[in-house]
């Protein structure tokens, strides 16, 4: 029974990983480039949501916020690749990574700025009551978690697979030039990316803040996020999931049944091993270069 | 403007290409030798300590950058994990200076060991390109945070360590009580590693470095074994952020595992970036902004009146990095290049001289 318990509280965390690491795949697969800023672009999304529910702010009701902040967090998305990203087309991806690095930063500064540094709590409808199943204990946010993680993830992943855009999206990531001749605007394609990046940032975040607390530094779980994505296979939208998963799995595990001290550097070990033995991750998109 | 006939081979991999070049830099040299009687001169007694010390640490963060540089400058391999590596070398000093070393021999073994160490993490992580490497760093610098708490009997853990006192040359070494002590330390330091950085660029090795950093399949075809010359331009860049950190720790006074955090290593990438990619010089002006900046936007928020705003340093120095990137990515001495071009050659500069190139891209994913 104890057992299934930490499960379910790890499939709740990992779905939250597997959130933010679906952000990442989803702009690596569209513009080639890594987001390291998602982290964060999660906890702006949460501190969105905050401020347009919670009483000291706007108080409006929960659901209606709900699209209003997917809306403000898809616009900023878009304005960001309009502004900065968008400067950086044909250059290396070294040079995208440190600029989202460093827009990460700037996004925490601005938070803490708005919003301030102290841990805040949503106002969600999801907080209240518990579900029982047998003698586990499951929140009313973890469900919503799992099931809009599922569903996220299935339709992103039919959006890629099936859909004009979403193969637009994928073709001008393979191939800038043949896709221009192809006549998807690729700049254009791009931007929407980004602002889908946000709606799922954003989303992600909402429910993050609806589990616990956020502060400014909640955007670090990108980084177990990016284990995630790694693990997954960055460019894999349903091994994202995955390797959420399996982080968010690991830990609670890793905590109780590993010394103090070294739980919390089990997702980091697992990413390493991962990366030394499969380098592409466990969902493998890459073959050796040719020139 | 002036002109280099050369006559043999060996001009272009001179140390210096003529002596205009060689006086500037020993200007430099007796300058920077100078500095603290020309502190005590300029400002006296302890303000010139205070800048003395400023100095010192601008000195250690431009170690701490070379080692990066080597790496990421150089070679073209992006790591996010040097605090790891800046953590090591600072516990492996301490840890010789307790087993009875004296500081010089337990500082340079520091080094070594820290170097060996990188060169052993790089094999594996060889196999890995661009973002995965950046990635994989990441992970190491956080597990090295993680580390320092568990390995507690050498690093104290949580509560970290004292630098202990130590004497150099028969003087004590302490930041308080000798800081042109100190100063000449990281200065001496700061010289070694750049005279060691500049002779690698001319030998065979460091034109490997830039082979594999322009394109890893044209270095292959030309010879070079990437998987050795990566190894080798991993090892050397830890080995060189080793002796930083160990620098950064001692001067600090006290040092735990936040000491060397995550964030240190992705201070230190921004820091060359904005210093200029790929050049030495690069390294000693980004470190120069990184440890002013502090200090000027103290007195900024002093001079405008409000209280100090929480964070507001990182975001400014994201801000600056966000600016750079966009606008000048060859950072503050590629600027300089280019206002240099632009005066001899003027009126004749233009502007596409300078243009970058840009190319579509192709992913590496073929599914």
């Amino acid at each position: 029974m104890e057992v299934l318990q930490l499960l379910l509280s790890g499939l709740a965390n990992g779905c939250v990983y597997g959130l933010v690491a679906l952000g990442f795949v989803l702009i690596y697969k569209a513009t080639e480039a890594v987001n390291f800023a998602q982290g964060d672009f999660m906890m702006l999304g949460a501190y969105v949501m905050i401020g347009l529910v919670n009483p000291q702010f706007m108080g409006m009701n929960f659901w209606l916020a709900v699209p209003v902040a997917l809306l403000i967090m898809a616009a900023l998305g878009y304005l960001l690749d309009l502004t900065v990203l968008r400067h950086m087309f044909g250059q290396s991806q070294t040079a995208v990574v440190i600029l989202t690095i460093a827009l990460g930063f700037v996004i925490r500064f601005a938070a803490g700025l708005i919003w301030g540094h102290e841990p805040q709590s949503l106002h969600s409808p999801l907080r209240l009551g518990d579900v029982r199943l047998g003698g586990v204990v499951l929140s009313l946010a973890d469900i919503a978690v799992i099931v809009v993680t599922l569903l996220m993830t299935l339709a992103l992943w039919q959006f890629f697979q099936r859909t004009k855009p979403g193969l637009a999206m994928q073709a001008a990531s393979q191939n800038q030039m043949a896709a221009y001749y192809m006549g998807i605007p690729v700049k254009r394609v791009q931007g929407a990316v980004w602002a889908l990046a946000g709606v799922v940032a954003c989303v992600a975040g909402i429910l993050y803040a609806s589990k616990g607390t956020v502060d400014i530094s909640s955007g670090f779980i990108g980084i177990k996020a990016f284990a995630a994505a790694v693990i997954g296979g960055f460019g894999s939208l349903p091994g994202a999931l995955m390797g959420g998963l399996i982080v968010g799995v690991i830990e609670p595990f890793a905590a109780r049944y590993l010394p103090a001290g070294y739980s919390q550097i089990a997702p980091y070990a697992l990413l390493i091993i991962v990366l030394v033995f499969r380098p592409h991750g466990l969902f493998a998109q890459v073959r050796t270069k040719k020139v | 403007m002036r002109f280099h006939f050369k006559t043999s081979y060996d001009h272009d991999i001179r140390l210096f290409p003529d002596w205009w070049k060689f006086s500037l830099y020993a200007t430099l040299v007796l300058v920077m030798l100078a500095l603290p009687w020309i502190f005590q001169g300029v400002f006296g007694g302890r303000t010139a300590g205070f800048y003395l010390g400023e100095m010192t640490n601008v000195l250690i963060w431009a170690v701490a950058g070379l080692g990066l540089m080597l790496l990421t400058g150089t070679t073209g391999q992006v790591s996010l994990g040097h605090s790891a590596f800046m953590a090591l070398g600072c516990f492996l000093c301490v840890n010789f200076l307790d087993a009875g070393m004296p500081f010089l021999l337990a500082f340079v073994l520091a080094g070594i060991v820290t170097g060996l160490v990188g060169a052993v993490i790089a094999v594996p992580a060889l196999k890995l390109h661009g973002v995965y490497l950046s990635i994989f760093t990441l992970a190491l610098a956080i597990l090295a945070d993680d580390l320092v708490v568990i390995l507690e009997h050498w690093t104290g853990g949580v509560n970290g360590r004292m630098a202990p006192d130590f004497t150099l040359f028969g003087a004590s070494m302490n930041r308080w009580a000798n800081p042109q002590g100190w100063y000449f330390l990281a200065l001496g330091t700061a010289i070694a590693v750049t005279l060691l950085y500049r002779n690698l660029l001319r030998s065979p090795l460091g034109r490997a470095f830039a082979a594999v950093r322009d394109s890893e399949i044209s270095a292959q075809a030309m010879g070079i074994d990437v998987a050795r010359t990566k190894t080798l331009a991993f090892g050397l860049s830890c080995a060189f952020a080793g002796l930083g950190g160990a620098l950064m720790g001692f001067f600090a006074g006290a040092f735990n595992n936040e000491t060397f955090n995550f964030l240190i290593s992705i201070q230190l990438l921004m820091m060359i970036i904005i210093g200029g990619l790929g050049f030495i010089h690069g390294a000693f002006l980004g470190a120069a902004v990184i440890a002013f900046l502090p200090q000027a936007l103290s007195m900024a928020t002093d001079f405008m009146g409000s209280a100090s705003i929480p964070g507001l340093e990182v975001g400014v120095f994201g801000a600056i990095l966000i600016a750079f990137i966009l606008f000048e990515p060859m950072g503050l001495y590629g600027r300089w290049l280019k206002l240099r071009v632009w005066l001899e050659l003027f009126p004749f500069a233009r502007r596409d001289m300078f243009r970058r190139q840009k190319s579509y891209l192709k992913t590496e994913r073929l599914r």
